[in-house]
């Protein structure tokens, strides 16, 4: 997984996405006075950004291929964070419950060789 | 600046740190395993200081994304902080433009979340300093973690899957977010089609799922308008 990113592409990219980011931050702070208001053109589509992102990277990790065909530890493992998630809304027992049962699935049920 | 409002803001966020500072673990974690330094990985969450996006874009960066995807990938989860930023400005518009710059820096989820709810609650607020105490807090906490990760995630063996915990730090952020039709509408067009598209080229299943599953939302909400328009 480790990139073949030179260094100061690495870096580059870092900063890149720090200035543009900081300039969303900064948008309606800086220019209040001249620009009050987010047109209901842009803020119709902008209160589903985090709901269409956040599962967009959720799923396709969670429903994966391996070797032998579907990945069925982060299947389940995933399936069973998504309960504790909904149930909780805690990050920290999302994380214990997938985790958890990433392992037990990997290591214990199913091992692979 | 008023001390005991700056003490108020670091004492409501304490109880979300439990959540931050898995996340920034995670983050840290994401960094080694992308191959970054720990003068990298804590650069990038000092520069960019959006833990959604620094994820997204260390997994981008790990597979060898192309430069754009990974740039595009960030700036799109970082969009939602638009809402925050004029949200808030209101709040901020007596303030030198030093200050504001400031304060801008530190607008992440949680920053805005407890200030807007401290300012409209009561007036008397020290804005600066209940801002300060929560967003500092936690900007502090984001670069502590992120490092632990790093140092972390190079002695932990592949075979425990530690890359796993990034989208479940996500998992927990997507149930809060779909908190109605359009937004559940939106979420599950967005993930079906990500995966779907898993293959595409560029890396772009992401961009794509993100962008199909907004359309979708927004074309979610349209018809339930109708829908309530035409019944009565």
């Amino acid at each position: 997984m480790a990139t073949s990113y030179a260094d100061p592409l690495v870096w580059g990219v870092v900063l890149v996405i720090g200035v543009l980011t900081y300039a969303i931050r900064l948008s309606f702070i800086g220019l209040f006075g001249y620009l009050d208001e987010i047109p209901p053109r842009l803020e119709r589509p902008l209160r589903y950004v985090p709901a269409a992102v956040l599962a967009a990277l959720v799923l396709p990790a969670f429903v994966t291929l391996d070797a032998s065909g579907l990945a069925v530890d982060k299947l389940v493992a995933g399936g069973l964070a998504a309960v504790v998630a909904w149930r909780t809304e805690n990050v920290f027992a999302t994380m214990a419950a997938g985790m958890g049962t990433l392992w037990l699935v990997r290591f214990v049920l199913l091992p692979t060789v | 600046m008023n001390r005991a409002d700056f003490r108020r803001g670091v004492r409501d966020v304490a109880p979300l740190l439990l959540g931050v500072a898995p996340f920034g673990l995670v983050a840290g974690i994401a960094a080694a395993n992308a191959g970054l330094d720990l003068t990298q990985a804590v650069g990038m969450s000092v520069i960019v200081f959006a833990g959604a996006s620094q994820l997204a874009a260390l997994d981008l960066i790990g597979r060898d994304a192309p430069l754009s995807v990974v740039v595009l990938t960030a700036v799109v989860i970082n969009l939602r902080m638009l809402m925050y930023s004029a949200s808030i400005a209101p709040h901020f518009r007596t303030f030198a433009a030093r200050v504001k710059a400031g304060l801008a820096y530190l607008l992440t989820d949680q920053a805005y979340a407890l200030s807007i709810a401290s300012y409209r609650g009561e007036r008397s607020v020290d804005r600066v300093a209940y801002y300060l105490g929560v967003a500092v807090t936690l900007w502090t906490v984001w670069q502590l973690t992120t490092a632990a990760g790093v140092l972390l995630g190079t002695g932990v063996p592949d075979a425990w899957g530690l890359e796993f915990a990034v989208p479940l730090v996500f998992l927990a952020l997507l149930v809060p977010a779909m908190e109605d039709g359009p937004t559940t509408v939106a979420g599950l067009v967005g993930g079906t089609v990500a995966v779907v598209g898993a293959g595409l080229p560029l890396n772009l299943g992401l961009l794509v799922g993100a962008s199909v599953g907004i359309a979708a939302g927004v074309r979610s909400e349209r018809s339930m308008e109708v829908n309530a328009t035409d019944g009565h």
